[in-house]
């Protein structure tokens, strides 16, 4: 367990005791901030929760309408207990969030999940100083090295077009929440675009909180004469494999994550491609958000914490730790691969189903 | 080298076996002579040996990343593939893009023979400081793609999911002549020279050319069932033995013995080479290596005699070996291949009477199924992992045909044994535990029985590597100490005492039959229990 002045790790998450809250709890607090809408994040049965005026559509068509919500837009400062808190744009999905607190002069910042490279959807990274960082190392190594967005999107719209050249649909599977609007935004306009039920309600929040997206369709409510062939249809990676995906006909599927930088983890999943679209930091970009932030004090964690922390400690020259987080780390396998807990959207998508 | 890195990434990216056709064929219409041929060295899983050091892989990468060695290593570790990390550490210089290394403009364009010819060749008589900085600057012109690809060349085995048989598909219907010509031209040791295809393509050539080379193996399925036999009268059967496979060759006074794998076996077995001299002149002879003293010895023995080339006069007295012909295939230099299969066998028993330089396996004919069944449950007993069913009236085919060979295994033994270690796969299951250890129960502790890589699904192995990560007691390097809790039951082809393990038992091909979630840990073997069952049997 890690404390200091500002930030004291807890077993409900990242607590700022001197403002009476936590950061992502993960067991029941009265005062929750939170980060972005992910459901490692935004957990139920909070007090209250405070977050980004975009998350909190989002928010609510996770957890339910009846939760108890208060907004921070980006920048504002807003006084709790002895801390003052803002928030700062992270670039990770729609609404997410860094989390400056200052306490007397020391500040802190809690990056949540984040990406520096802009894409067309979520509020691009802002660099904040702080004297302790906490980040997420998801990504921490230096195999992990992303492309620039127009590339990415150009590979995927290629592979569209080839597939309706071969009459196959093409089947993207990814995250419902964030990546797949950065997807439907990122190549949309290339053609029809079809979404699992999942997809929809999120696309639904995020028009909502004032995101702009290209037509997209529900696969029952395909306007006449488009062929499914010709579409793009994204989906959440728990869909592949179930009876919903017998609609689309001959398909060559692809999935859209950072994990697919790794031959072994494409090849696992007996997929047609991988696009290695990530909405976390890759390792060069975090080794310069450390450098950038001005942090004497850096504490890492999700994923490939240890590895992140020796590595500032021993070639960065600054103090480090790793936190012992619940989590194993997130891995293709679990968070990304659908093993989401039963959310709104999900359960929307099941009553689609039957 | 653009080309051929683009036709590995076809075949990478596709499982399907028309899509890995075409592309081939895509590539031999269009190569040089000499690109076809070094494409086909190493498409069919050849490789340059001993090239490089992975210090001298792990050196150059360090040298041009700047990262710190143990940062290297756990890359590897999680990437499961030395060229696959190293191509991704290539492209994290913090200066250079992914973008900027993919400006063609910049590459000056080798072919694949080229590169062979001018980089990957020379390497082999460079020190390692020479070999470091050639690596280094090739790597620096080189995409992350053709940096993935390169170094997988000088690595090992490309293991991009062809076979030898589909290649030779492929560019035998680009070159217009059977793949089956092809494959019997390529047995053995062959150089990828220009002239190869040239050669490969000749309509007759002179027998001389391929003096030295076996015929291409005829392989056996796995019986499904009984009934796939039919009349079982039409059928004989003969012990499967657990050995090396191998092909006697003598032409022009010389002796060759071909693996399955093509190569050449005579000086890992000197003593059968000068038995075999004694053979007439244009004779092959297809059986199995064995090592042989009062009965048949573990694998284990044999492997000991395969890995050492030239052995010394004690390791030929304490691991004597034994061949067991059990085909015919030439014979006074006619091949044979194309006679019924008990014709052939019955010439290689007259031969073997006038000539017991090597062994026979014994056939028997079928008369009923009965029969069938009886000679299996024998054959734990005779050493043999089951039967091979050979169709009377069958050719000696070019590789796996349906239907004239089958072999038929005896069901295997199985322990209960507890995960003690794990470590991470490679390739496939990269980052993930998949390699482990199993125990089983000596008194209070757990010795170590087997590692086994396969039998669970998917599913299971990300369960099981959830809780490696979650239970881990110790590591030492990429090892993992597990709390010892789950129960698996471990599938053995053969289990035999040895003296050189620290079980006291050597076991073949153990595998994952099921994970056994209803045991816990002390349900599973004692090591008494796997001996007592041991000794039963040999009584």
């Amino acid at each position: 367990m890690k404390s200091g002045r500002v930030i004291t790790q807890r077993p409900e998450g990242l607590t700022c005791e001197a403002g009476g809250f936590t950061i992502d709890p993960w067991q029941r607090v009265e005062r929750a901030i939170i980060t972005h809408c992910h459901s490692d994040h935004a957990r139920w049965g909070m007090g209250s929760y405070l977050c980004s005026p975009t998350s909190a559509p989002l928010l609510r068509a996770r957890l339910g309408p009846e939760i108890s919500i208060q907004t921070l837009p980006y920048g504002e400062k807003l006084r709790i207990g002895e801390a003052t808190v803002s928030f700062h744009p992270a670039g990770h999905i729609p609404g997410s969030a860094q989390v400056r607190l200052d306490v007397g002069g020391e500040v802190w910042l809690v990056t949540g999940d984040y990406k520096t490279e802009p894409d067309a959807t979520s509020e691009p990274f802002e660099l904040v100083r702080c004297h302790g960082l906490v980040t997420e190392t998801t990504f921490g190594l230096p195999i992990y090295r992303w492309r620039k967005e127009d590339h990415l999107m150009s590979e995927i719209a290629a592979w569209w077009r080839e597939n309706r050249a071969a009459g196959k649909t093409s089947v993207l599977l990814a995250y419902s929440l964030g990546k797949a609007q950065r997807l439907i935004k990122g190549v949309g306009r290339e053609g029809p675009v079809v979404v699992h039920g999942a997809v929809a309600t999120m696309n639904r929040a995020c028009q909502h909180a004032g995101l702009r997206l290209p037509p997209w369709y529900l696969v029952s409510e395909l306007p006449e004469g488009v062929k499914i062939s010709d579409c793009l249809v994204i989906a959440p990676p728990s869909a592949a494999g179930t009876s919903w995906m017998n609609r689309m006909g001959k398909v060559s599927t692809a999935f859209a994550s950072g994990w697919m930088a790794l031959r072994g983890a494409r090849r696992r999943r007996g997929l047609d491609h991988g696009f290695v679209v990530s909405d976390h930091v890759d390792w060069p970009n975090l080794l310069q958000v450390v450098r950038e932030s001005g942090a004497e004090t850096v504490w890492t964690t999700h994923g490939y914490a240890e590895t992140v922390s020796k590595y500032v400690r021993e070639n960065m020259g600054l103090d480090s730790q790793a936190l012992v987080t619940h989590f194993v780390g997130e891995t293709l396998d679990e968070s990304e691969a659908g093993e989401e807990p039963e959310t709104l959207e999900t359960r929307g998508a099941r009553e689609e189903q039957q | 080298m653009r080309a051929f890195v683009n036709l590995y990434l076809a075949l990478d990216a596709t499982t399907k076996t028309s899509e890995k056709h075409a592309a081939m064929k895509d590539y031999f219409r269009t190569c040089s002579d000499e690109d076809a041929a070094w494409a086909l060295y190493f498409l069919s899983g050849r490789r340059v040996k001993g090239l490089v050091k992975r210090s001298a892989l792990k050196g150059a990468t360090l040298s041009l990343t700047g990262l710190p060695e143990w940062l290297y290593d756990e890359c590897r570790e999680i990437v499961g593939d030395t060229a696959e990390t190293i191509s991704h550490l290539n492209a994290s210089q913090e200066n250079r893009t992914l973008e900027a290394q993919e400006n063609p403009a910049k590459n000056q364009q080798k072919t694949l023979s080229q590169v062979v010819q001018e980089i990957i060749i020379p390497l082999g008589q460079q020190d390692q400081v020479q070999q470091e900085e050639v690596l280094e600057a090739t790597w620096r012109s080189q995409t992350q793609q053709e940096v993935f690809v390169f170094t997988k060349l000088i690595t090992g085995a490309l293991r991009v999911g062809v076979s030898q048989e589909l290649v030779l598909r492929a560019l035998g219907e680009v070159l217009g002549v059977p793949p089956e010509v092809l494959a019997h031209r390529l047995m053995g040791n062959w150089t990828p020279e220009p002239s190869l295809l040239a050669t490969l393509k000749e309509e007759a050539v002179e027998s001389r050319k391929f003096w030295h080379q076996p015929y291409p193996f005829c392989l056996a399925h796995p019986l499904p069932d009984l009934s796939a036999l039919g009349d079982v009268t039409q059928w004989a059967a003969e012990w499967k033995w657990d050995g090396i496979r191998a092909q006697v060759v003598k032409r022009e006074g010389k002796v060759s013995i071909w693996s399955r794998g093509q190569e050449l076996l005579n000086e890992s077995f000197p003593d059968l080479a000068t038995e075999a001299l004694s053979l007439g002149d244009g004779c092959v002879i297809d059986g199995e290596i064995l090592a042989y003293r009062d009965g048949i010895l573990p694998f284990q023995d044999l492997q000991k005699r395969l890995g050492r080339k030239n052995p010394g006069k004690k390791l030929l007295a304490e691991i004597p070996i034994h061949f067991f012909a059990f085909d015919l295939l030439e014979w006074e230099g006619e091949d044979l291949r194309q006679r019924p299969f008990c014709r052939r066998r019955e010439m290689l028993e007259l031969h073997h009477q006038t000539n017991p330089a090597f062994g026979i396996s014994p056939l028997v004919h079928i008369k009923a199924t009965d029969e069938l069944l009886e000679m299996r449950d024998r054959a734990r007993d005779k050493q043999a992992e089951g039967l091979m069913i050979k169709r009377l009236d069958s050719p000696y085919e070019v590789g796996r045909k349906t239907g004239t060979w089958w072999k038929w295994k005896v069901q295997p033994f199985t322990v209960d044994c507890v995960l003690i270690f794990a470590q991470r796969g490679t390739g496939r299951r990269a980052n993930l535990y998949t390699d482990y250890t199993f125990g089983v129960w000596s008194g209070e502790k757990l010795v170590t029985l087997c590692k086994a890589y396969s039998g669970l699904t998917d599913e299971e192995i990300v369960k099981v590597d959830r809780f490696v990560r979650q239970n881990t007691l110790e590591k030492f390097g990429p090892v993992r100490t597990v709390k010892p809790e789950l129960v698996f039951e471990i599938a053995f082809e053969g289990i035999q005492f040895s003296s050189r393990h620290k079980s006291g038992i050597a076991v073949r091909f153990p595998r994952i039959q099921r994970w056994r979630t209803d045991k816990k840990p002390e349900d599973a073997e004692k090591l008494e229990q796997v001996k007592d069952l041991l000794r039963q049997r040999e009584v």
